[in-house]
């Protein structure tokens, strides 16, 4: 098999067109049957700045980005400047003619004959579309379903002339090898696969305050929302948002809120108040680098402990951490299982690179899902309705207010079976049990940890959430070069069960953990529930998502 | 036929005397009036003496966090508009802890009935300054009394052109019943600012205070006219006006929303087919 990846990476300013040749460009490299990776960088800034859109395609499936760049789509002269140290020695720059650069392979550009300024980033993806040999009726057909046929028409006759010149010069690129009758894959990012694997659970009511860069979620639901029969409210606050969410809940209506930290933070009140209350709600944190403002267009994973410790009083929850982008979809699925089942608060760690990272995936069946159904048969309830009964799972019987004679008495106070607040201190411990109880139940349903690998290895990387792509190729790519190494990948990081990985990471001769924070956040955690340190760790908090490349020059230089 | 007492009595954790039991029997006897059985109404509230006013009538409940029983009140009208909806907290709860949610809740005009108890003072964190506080007002947490000039709620909402702005005096009880008739009546917004006595923290705006100053406003008054209403609105000192101050008929909130026109969310199915179709358009 060609295992051979090239790396594109068109930069330029916001508003120069970027995102929508960049998707164009990705979707026609899917439909032509590539396997391919997005990686988008962006300034807190609607226009002007320095922005990139990196595509990553291959044949074999592709896990991560690339540092290095094949061929470089400069729509400005800074992008030159920026990315020419990081060109393969084969690479390519597709710029402006006027810019006259003396680069080698420097592709110089007619954008002037092809007609005003906003027509030369299509004229470049015409000319990057014939170099990489793509069938041109794939990308026409794209540029047409993306821009609208009639904003498309001149579009189309640019994208021609950007294939035609190329044909006219004698550019010697070799393409990656044609796939034909390639099977249909879906083009996806984190964030839109959050929101569909919601809407597939049963999802009904979002309420969201925007936030980068979680908003990307709440805005593929209000896409969907007329089709999907979902109400999505702008609330005045993130507190608003979280707590109509549960009121949503309380009456019945699957409910999630995305934020991201510093909206989180507002929330925070409130989780505690979704655990008491015992209502169901799906809180998903799109990470991005803090404390307070941070870095508002760039990644992290800052957030594993503050979620894990977030909400006053004791209660129990789980948290997910999606490595990929069916985990997305399915992960999301799961917590909106577990928060229905067991009544409480459940959470969903993004972060900004997988957020908008476009990959491709295999067709989701969804007409094959089931959906929850919230609330018990009002007619299966043993009098008297007591909404916290005392059980032995510590799961009491929920029913929607309103469908029935039945009184729902839902209460934030400690309160007794029927609900209504108490300050009878012999009622208390035995709440405080019944809902730590329901801690059991989500512990016997932890997803363990991805071990891909051979056991005993020299290298055992341990990573959790959006890493996971590029310590998996790290992994492969040490192993087929004869260093025995292997990947634990967390996916849920919370409840943490040791029997499930800890031989791995004791057979493993040395064991690297791999996080975007500074502190080594699941290192800590493993410590702490183990007791096993992980004295390694190659982190990363620059702003900049894990690479392959960025875990290799750590462990070479140690 | 529904009668007062399907609504319960329940020993209160109220001081005898408090404006709390004149305000919750008139909640009671409004519902009754309204021939509205307790599963048919949702009763959301916040954190203080008045937010646990639920706990004390049979109804669906919602007690939740201080300051935000707006949200809470809002998602659940959305999940099931069939719901009664009436959100209850006192004056620090609703306009100190909550103030963005109750300009949020007026803008967006959601058919629910907003009850304040308004009694001027923080009771149950024992006697500090509330949002109403008025100027000057001595208290141990505000020696000096209060610097800060008095929210006045009803100025605000109808300021804002919220749908249905009154106030009631727990010491009228046709007249409040009547007022909490009417704002359930109402389909969108109806904030009822209820004055009431606090006998153990404010010894200024007692019973006998307010009852001095509360004047209904008279049957030839005109709640649609936005003008008028406004100067009522800021009307406080010797004579207090009471009633319902300004109404206006725009569609409330939960109607704008596609999803709702086949009716509540709660028990909606998802439409898997139509979600495959969705899905589609990423290949």
């Amino acid at each position: 098999m060609d295992n051979r990846c090239i790396n594109i990476l068109i930069g330029g300013e916001a508003g120069q067109g970027l995102q929508t040749i960049g998707f164009i460009f990705s979707k026609g490299l899917v439909r032509s049957g590539y396997s391919i990776h997005v990686h988008q960088t962006y300034e807190s800034r609607v226009r002007g700045g320095h922005n990139t859109y990196s595509i990553r395609a291959g044949v074999q499936k592709v896990l991560a980005p690339q540092e290095e760049i094949d061929l470089l789509i400069a729509l400005n002269e800074e992008t030159i400047d920026r990315h020419k140290e990081d060109l393969s020695s084969k690479g390519f720059i597709i710029g402006n003619a006027d810019l006259n650069r003396k680069e080698k392979n420097w592709i110089g550009v007619p954008f002037k004959t092809f007609g005003d300024e906003i027509y030369w980033n299509t004229a470049a993806i015409g000319v990057a579309g014939g170099l990489l040999g793509l069938d041109r009726r794939i990308l026409n057909k794209v540029l047409g379903e993306v821009l609208g046929e009639e904003k498309a028409l001149k579009n189309l006759s640019v994208l021609e002339a950007g294939y035609q010149w190329l044909a006219s010069q004698s550019f010697k690129w070799d393409p990656l090898p044609f796939i034909s009758n390639p099977s249909p894959r879906f083009l996806m990012n984190g964030h839109e696969a959050v929101a569909l694997g919601a809407i597939s659970s049963g999802l009904k009511f979002c309420a969201f305050y925007p936030m980068s860069p979680s908003t990307s979620i709440a805005q593929t639901l209000i896409d969907w929302s007329r089709e999907m029969d979902v109400v999505v409210v702008q609330a005045e606050d993130e507190i608003a948002a979280i707590n109509m969410a549960i009121g949503a809940s309380y009456a019945g209506a699957p409910s999630m809120v995305p934020t991201s930290g510093g909206g989180f933070a507002l929330m925070v009140e409130a989780v505690s108040l979704a655990a008491i209350s015992e209502t169901p709600v799906v809180i998903v944190i799109a990470q991005r680098p803090g404390p307070a403002t941070g870095l508002a267009t760039r990644t992290e994973q800052g957030e594993l402990l503050f979620v894990l410790h977030a909400g006053h009083g004791e209660f129990p929850r789980a948290i997910f951490a999606p490595g990929s982008i069916e985990e997305c979809f399915y992960l999301t699925r799961k917590a909106f299982e577990l928060s229905e089942k067991y009544q409480g608060p459940m959470f969903i760690l993004t972060d900004h690179f997988i957020a908008d990272s476009y990959r491709d995936i295999e067709p989701i069946p969804v007409e094959t899902l089931s959906s929850i159904r919230p609330g018990l048969d009002p007619n299966e309830i043993e009098s008297p309705y007591l909404r916290y009964r005392i059980t032995e799972s510590g799961i009491s019987p929920r029913l929607l207010p309103g469908l029935s004679k039945h009184l729902v008495v839902a209460d934030s106070h400690e309160h007794t079976e029927d609900g209504h607040m108490t300050e009878n201190l012999s009622i208390r411990p035995k709440m405080v049990d019944k809902r730590l109880r329901k801690g059991q139940g989500l512990r016997s349903e932890v997803i363990p940890p991805t071990f891909i690998g051979e056991p005993e290895s020299e290298i055992l990387f341990v990573c959790w959430g959006s890493s996971r792509g590029s310590v998996e190729e790290v992994a492969t790519l040490l192993s087929s070069s004869g260093t025995k190494a292997s990947m634990l990948h967390f996916s849920q990081v919370w409840p943490m069960i040791p029997e499930q990985f800890l031989h791995y990471l004791e057979e493993a001769k040395q064991v690297i953990s791999v996080e975007s924070n500074a502190t080594g956040q699941i290192a800590h955690l493993i410590r702490r529930e183990t007791g096993f340190l992980i004295k390694k760790r190659i982190l990363r908090y620059d702003g900049l998502p894990i690479t392959p490349q960025y875990i290799m020059r750590h462990l070479k230089e140690r | 036929m529904v009668t007062l007492k399907d609504y319960g009595e329940y020993k209160t954790a109220w001081c005898p005397g408090c404006g709390n039991f004149p305000l919750l029997r008139a909640l009671k006897l409004a519902l009754v009036k309204k021939g509205l059985e307790p599963h048919q109404i949702l009763i959301v509230s916040g954190i203080g003496q008045a937010a646990k006013t639920p706990h004390y009538l049979n109804a669906n409940v919602f007690n939740g966090l201080h300051g935000r029983s707006l949200p809470v009140a809002l998602g659940a009208k959305l999940a099931n508009p069939n719901l009664i909806v009436i959100a209850e907290s006192g004056d620090g709860c609703m306009y100190g802890e909550g103030g963005n949610h109750f300009l949020g809740a007026i803008r967006r005009n959601i058919d629910i009935t907003v009850i304040v108890h308004n009694n001027q003072v923080y009771g149950l964190t024992k006697g500090q300054a509330s949002p109403t506080s008025e100027e000057g007002f001595v208290t141990k947490a505000q020696p000096d009394g209060v610097f800060e000039t008095p929210f006045n709620p009803l100025a605000i909402a109808v300021a804002m052109h919220a749908g249905f702005v009154a106030r009631g005096f727990v010491g009228m009880e046709d007249h409040l019943v009547e007022t909490i008739v009417q704002g359930i009546d109402h389909p969108g917004f109806s904030l009822i600012d209820i004055l009431q006595p606090c006998v153990s923290f404010n010894r200024v705006n007692t019973f006998k205070w307010y009852r001095e100053r509360c004047i209904p406003l008279p049957s030839s008054y005109d709640p649609y006219d936005w003008e008028k209403a406004m100067k009522v609105a800021v009307q406080w000192g010797k004579e207090i006006p009471i009633g319902v101050i300004y109404k206006n008929d725009r569609p409330s909130y939960e109607k704008h929303f596609s999803a709702l026109k086949k009716g509540p969310l709660v028990r909606q199915k998802v439409d898997l087919s139509k979600l495959k179709k969705i899905m589609e358009t990423y290949a």
